[in-house]
């Protein structure tokens, strides 16, 4: 038997002649749901209108790479600006000054209750608003002038849409994660000297990431295909590169398959990467992190396989 | 000489409850101060008072000779910043009911946590000096462990060690025994001996009568917000002048 690894879940022992419990409805099961998988395969595989040879010659195609590649420099780069929008107004929403806690509060209103479509739109129309965009002092002299248009080009149009929405949502998130970490901490942070700021970054966040990290993986997931959303303002991501595709040769199934077969792969990397950084976060506490809940065996299998080593 | 702690009719209302009303103490260096009384009476607050985790409504308060929070100009109290305020509760130690350990570091990080944020100390240092620390509360085969896989006494225990780390003029204990089961009591208190020992200065809320007795230089008994007797542990816990007191003290002891 190993050490039980200190910060982590204490394997559970039993004794070694212990007889498990028999479970004979799960065997049922697991055979009813056996005959149902093969069924499916079978007819995946032999169904010609499935078109793996489609799938095949354009999965790996350059205009599905370079959709790809939209989908996750847009999903990337919205959730950086998202997380750290959603930091900010969080702590503007939980601070004690009323002007900051209102001008978040008034935020998360605007943004979370008007559709993306909408927002992206403006995002995209504001030149129509403001043909010009100058830095100066309000009613005096103007320093600079730029050309609305230019400084915003389509790809920023997107990012400003989908980044500052996400920011509305994951602010609710951080919220919620740093008023569910004790109020003792903070004080006793706060009797060792740390200031507001110390005692958020070294002591609150780092607690709050427990209960921030699913959520917010949920929402990078989400938003892997939400960034389909930018074709309403011309934009082009992995769905939209296949819905190109299948409007010139009718091969509507086997492209779908292609989008949802990446879709499909990038969640799954995303699923582990969360596994991980939820480990690295849940130091400490009692029960430790859920297990990988994605490629977990079920328990009573990881007996029988542990009981054929001895 | 400075008193360590003074206090000057400090009063103290959340809404419409008086929770100190006109408390006058004064703690000198390397006395240990023992601080009794009813449930509700006050004295956690008049602890947090000390170190501004409460804020007062009038009257001053000083830790070494300096005016706890505020800036006095003229007439005027001006509130200390955030890094000011730091910097004189960095110089107070406080030691919890209910530990307040940070639970995403071991019980080492933990003491080392304040020398390396807030006093800027290279690791290393805070490190060895970590490990001193908690090889003087007794812990130092459970330094790379989590709280949560510490006994009660265990987690006091560290807590102690990591308010020493930013070695403090002054520590304040809040019931530090209170929480633990009965055969825990000891080891802490046995830490509190030391402390008091070496020449801290301590005042310390407590119900634990016998250390009272043994290791307190003064005692104060609080009731309704009000310091009702003050004297030796001695003087009041034998011969308690006020009818309060004895009323008290008949059913603890
Ligand atoms: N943050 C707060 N808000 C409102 N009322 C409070 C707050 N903190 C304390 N009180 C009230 O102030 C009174 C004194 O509380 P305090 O904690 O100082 O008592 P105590 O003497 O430490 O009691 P105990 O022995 O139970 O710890 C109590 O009536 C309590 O309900
Ligand atoms: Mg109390």
């Amino acid at each position: 038997m190993t050490e039980p690894t200190i910060g982590q879940r204490t394997s559970r022992t039993e004794p070694r002649d212990a007889v498990p419990v028999r479970h004979p409805g799960r065997w049922v099961a697991i055979a009813v749901l056996a005959v149902l998988a093969a069924m499916l395969v079978n007819t995946v595989l032999t169904n010609e209108n499935f078109r793996w040879d489609v799938v095949g010659e354009y999965l790996l195609s350059e205009p599905v790479l370079n959709g790809l590649k939209n989908t996750l420099l847009l999903t990337v780069l919205s959730m950086v600006i998202g997380i750290a929008g959603g930091i900010g107004l969080a702590v503007m929403r939980l601070s004690p000054n009323p002007v900051l806690s209102s001008v978040a509060a008034l935020y998360i209103w605007v943004f979370r209750g008007t559709p993306l479509i909408a927002q992206l739109l403006f995002w995209n129309f504001l030149s129509a608003l403001y043909p010009f965009v100058s830095l100066g002092v309000p009613f005096g002299p103007e320093f600079v002038v730029f050309d609305t248009n230019q400084l915003i080009n389509q790809f920023a149009a997107c990012l400003l849409g989908l980044g500052l929405n996400e920011a509305a949502y994951m602010s609710e998130i951080v919220r919620g994660g740093i008023q569910s970490v004790d109020h003792g901490q903070t004080e006793a942070a706060g009797a060792l000297g740390m200031t507001r700021t110390q005692t958020l970054r070294r002591v609150v966040l780092p607690q709050a990431m427990r209960v921030i990290i699913p959520p917010t993986g949920n929402e990078t997931i989400s938003m892997l295909k939400t960034t389909s959303l930018v074709v309403v303002i011309g934009y082009f991501e992995l769905l939209t590169s296949v819905q190109r595709i299948y409007s010139t040769n009718f091969q509507t199934i086997p492209l779908l398959i292609v989008a949802a077969a990446w879709y499909l792969a990038l969640t799954s990397i995303l699923s582990v990467g969360q596994v991980f950084v939820e480990r690295r976060f849940g130091r400490g506490v009692a029960s430790g992190p859920p297990g990988p809940s994605l490629f977990q065996m079920p328990s009573f299998l990881a007996q029988r396989s542990s009981e054929g080593t001895r | 000489m400075t008193p360590m702690v003074e206090a000057r009719e400090v009063c103290k209302s959340f809404g419409p409850t008086r929770v100190l009303r006109g408390v006058d103490l004064v703690v000198q260096p390397a006395e240990v101060n023992c601080v009794i009384g009813p449930s509700g009476s006050g004295k956690s607050t008049l602890l947090r008072c000390i170190n501004h985790l409460e804020t007062i409504d009038t009257g001053r308060l000083w830790v070494d000779g300096e005016l706890m929070g505020y800036r006095e100009s003229g007439e005027k109290l001006y509130k200390l910043h955030d890094a000011e305020l730091g910097r004189q509760r960095r110089d107070i130690g406080m030691v919890f009911q209910r530990f307040n350990l940070f639970p995403h570091r071991t019980a080492l990080e933990n003491v080392m946590e304040a020398p390396v944020v807030v006093r800027g100390e290279k690791k290393t240092t805070a490190r060895e000096q970590a490990a001193e620390l908690l090889e003087r509360v007794g812990l130092s085969d459970r330094a790379h462990i989590y709280p949560n896989q510490l006994s009660g006494g265990q987690q006091q225990r560290v807590a102690i060690a990591r308010a020493l780390a930013m070695k403090p003029r002054l520590m304040l204990f809040d019931e530090p025994t209170s929480a633990l089961d009965p055969e825990l009591v000891g080891e802490v208190l046995d830490v509190m001996r030391g402390l008091a020992q070496d020449g801290m200065t301590m005042v310390v809320v407590t119900h634990e009568m016998g250390f009272a007795r043994e290791v307190g230089d003064s005692l104060v008994f609080m009731d309704d917000g009000r310091i009702v007797e003050s004297g030796t542990p001695f003087e009041v816990l034998t011969n308690p002048r006020e009818a309060r007191t004895q009323i008290f003290l008949s059913k603890v002891l």
